[in-house]
């Protein structure tokens, strides 16, 4: 990990021992690492390693039990409204709101990061235009197909530009093709200078990644870039990579 | 930030499919069914008359507590334990017993004693019922004697005729004056009390309920991960029902002129002020609890346990002054106690702000307590 630093490059989310304890569960154990600018970071592990609980840390939500961790250069302990200023954040559950038009929710959480009324109606039309939406700009949110509504939770996430997005398994039960192309959008905003910090099942996505952690049981196994971890594991796919670690014995 | 929060809200109001209706009905509802439903007048009093003297008295008697307005057509039996049985049957509330001589001895001057038994089941039915009928048989004797005194052209034996139940000397009359609700209307006791209910239900129930929806769909947690003040959000949820809050009071304020042709005594500006405090008092209430439950069932639980009692002790249908000691002291602490009385004394009395300092001062503690322990209570993070 040293090697990021010695680069000078400083990393957008720094975290040290980062701790989680609910009543007797430790639900995070004393995770440390740090995402750079621009990297995509995949966050893996199986249900119930702790993954969403550690996002949740990041974004300002959960306040961690002990351990530091910094995002965006603010300490999410001590300035989490801070952190939330420089963040996107998107929830596993599908979270912008049903009964409002597809533009509403744009202007909604634009006004919400305190964008202008011209820069919210530029950013949207730009935004509705990449995802091919122009037709839908006054469908009623409920009405959208699952992938869909996965794309545009995306676009609202990151109307503010933000540094860094966090993704809490963004693919989650839609159709292959629909996730083909989210992850073009991915790609895109990475390309804008976007940190990507996402959760997935999918190894196939994990792949896709500059870099990916593994988490099991609360602490972080394996680290490194795909490549790298095939190789240590002297298997083929992540898939392998992925079954080994979690069927190893921590 | 705070503008485009409250445009959401709005937008989310008008196209729910239930609010804007509520809006319309609730008064309507309120003004038109409780102030009958809650009606606490007796009425049709079932009586059951066990006559047995049979004279031309008694039956004018029975006569004439039947033709009274709050007493529905007697029933006659033979004897006070077939009367009884009426009672167990449901069939009648109250029973007059006449005795036998009954009017031999009032033409002779001897006092007699008639029985009223009442059912007291429900105690302030049976009560009120019972002292109607006392009052009828008063009015009787009094009659009885007027009409000695004019057959007989002296006024001599007047006192020796006095008759029956009547406990009272004829020479005193008590004239009681009902003040501020001369005529002792039920509806004009009501209303002030409905208003309550209704700021309750507006201002308490509908903003918590709306925010623990948010948690159940997840959109508060969108929410609470971008830089939002706590505050703003809050109010973003509380302004729109305080805004349908003062809709629904005027709607209500102008049903309750048309159709019971109440207006308050007190000023109309003194009225939304003082609605407003409440409404600010019942909606710290609503978010603290909404704040610490996790599902609309949860809250809408914890909700209703409050509200009943708060409701029942409020004397908003009986009175608080003649409750237990310990529970006038628990509810020292029941606002909707405090606002009852404000609107009452608004309504019926016409009391100013500057009579009313003592509920004011006690409502802005109630006010700033719960607003407080609400943005406290209200967690962006856990």
């Amino acid at each position: 990990m040293n090697s990021h630093l010695e680069n000078n490059i400083k990393p957008v989310i720094y975290v040290e021992n980062l701790t989680k304890i609910f009543g007797k569960f430790t639900a995070v154990n004393s995770i440390s690492f740090e995402v750079n600018k621009g990297e995509i970071f995949g966050f893996l592990g199986a249900n119930g390693a702790g993954k969403t609980t550690a996002m949740k840390m990041l974004c300002g939500l959960l306040k961690p039990t002990s351990g530091r961790g910094f995002v965006a250069g603010f300490d999410i302990s001590k300035e989490p409204e801070r952190v939330k200023a420089s963040i996107g954040y998107m929830s596993q559950r599908f979270s912008l709101y049903d009964d409002l038009r597809v533009w509403e929710n744009f202007r909604l959480f634009g006004g919400i990061y305190g964008l202008k009324e011209r820069e919210i109606s530029e950013t949207t039309e730009r935004m509705l235009h990449e995802l091919g939406f122009t037709q839908e700009r006054n469908t009623m949110v409920k009405s959208l197909p699952a992938g869909w509504k996965q794309k545009l939770a995306f676009s609202v996430a990151i109307i503010h530009n933000p540094g860094i997005v966090f993704l809490d398994e963004p693919t989650g039960g839609v159709d292959p093709k629909a996730r083909r192309q989210f992850w073009e959008l991915i790609y895109g905003a990475a390309e804008r200078g976007i940190t990507i910090f996402v959760t997935t099942h999918y190894m196939d996505e994990a792949e896709y990644c500059s870099r990916i952690s593994i988490m099991k049981d609360g602490t972080i196994d394996a680290l490194d870039t795909p490549a790298n971890l095939k190789l240590k594991y002297g298997v083929k796919s992540m898939d392998e990579v992925f079954y080994q670690l979690a069927s190893s014995k921590g | 930030m705070f503008r485009f929060l409250l445009e959401k809200e709005f937008k989310q109001i008008v196209r729910n499919r239930f609010l804007p209706k509520l809006i319309l009905v609730y008064p309507v509802v309120m003004m038109v069914l409780m102030p009958w439903a809650a009606n606490l007048d007796v009425k049709d009093i079932r009586l059951c008359v066990v006559d047995n003297d049979n004279s031309s008295y008694s039956r004018a008697l029975t006569q004439k507590a039947s033709g009274s307005e709050y007493f529905s057509e007697a029933i006659y039996k033979e004897s006070f334990s077939e009367a009884i049985s009426t009672i167990e049957r449901g069939e009648s509330d109250i029973i007059l017993e006449i005795p036998l001589d009954f009017e031999k001895d009032l033409v002779n001057g001897v006092n007699r004693e008639l029985s009223i038994s009442s059912n007291a089941v429900d105690g302030m039915r049976g009560s009120i019922a019972a002292s109607y009928l006392a009052s009828v048989v008063n009015e009787f004797s009094a009659e009885l004697m007027e009409s000695k005194i004019v057959n007989r052209g002296s006024s001599s034996v007047v006192s020796s005729a006095m008759p029956a139940s009547s406990a009272m000397p004829s020479s005193i009359e008590i004239v009681s004056l009902s003040k501020f609700n001369p005529s002792m209307d039920y509806k004009l006791f009501m209303v002030p009390g409905l208003i309550v209910i209704i700021i309750t239900i507006i201002g308490g129930f509908l903003p918590a309920l709306n925010i623990v929806s948010e948690k159940e769909a997840g959109t508060i947690e969108q929410i609470n991960v971008t830089p939002v003040r706590k505050i703003t959000f809050i109010f973003s949820k509380l302004i729109p029902y305080w805004v349908i809050g003062f809709i629904i009071l005027t709607n209500t304020l102008i049903l309750a002129k048309v159709l019971y042709g109440i207006v308050p005594v007190g000023s109309i500006f003194e009225f939304y002020i003082l609605s407003f405090l409440f409404l600010i008092v019942v909606s710290g209430l609503g978010l603290v609890i909404s704040n610490n439950s996790r599902t609309m069932q949860q809250a809408m639980f914890v909700m209703f346990f409050f509200m009943l009692v708060m409701i029942l002790m409020s004397g908003l249908f009986t009175p608080v002054s003649s409750m237990p000691v310990w529970a006038q002291v628990i509810n020292s602490i029941n606002p909707m106690k405090y606002f009852t009385e404000i609107m009452r004394m608004v309504f019926l009395k016409g009391s100013g702000l500057a009579d009313l300092y003592k509920h004011i001062f006690i409502m802005f503690g109630f006010a700033g307590a719960f607003s407080l322990w609400a943005v406290l209570s209200y967690r962006k993070n856990s």
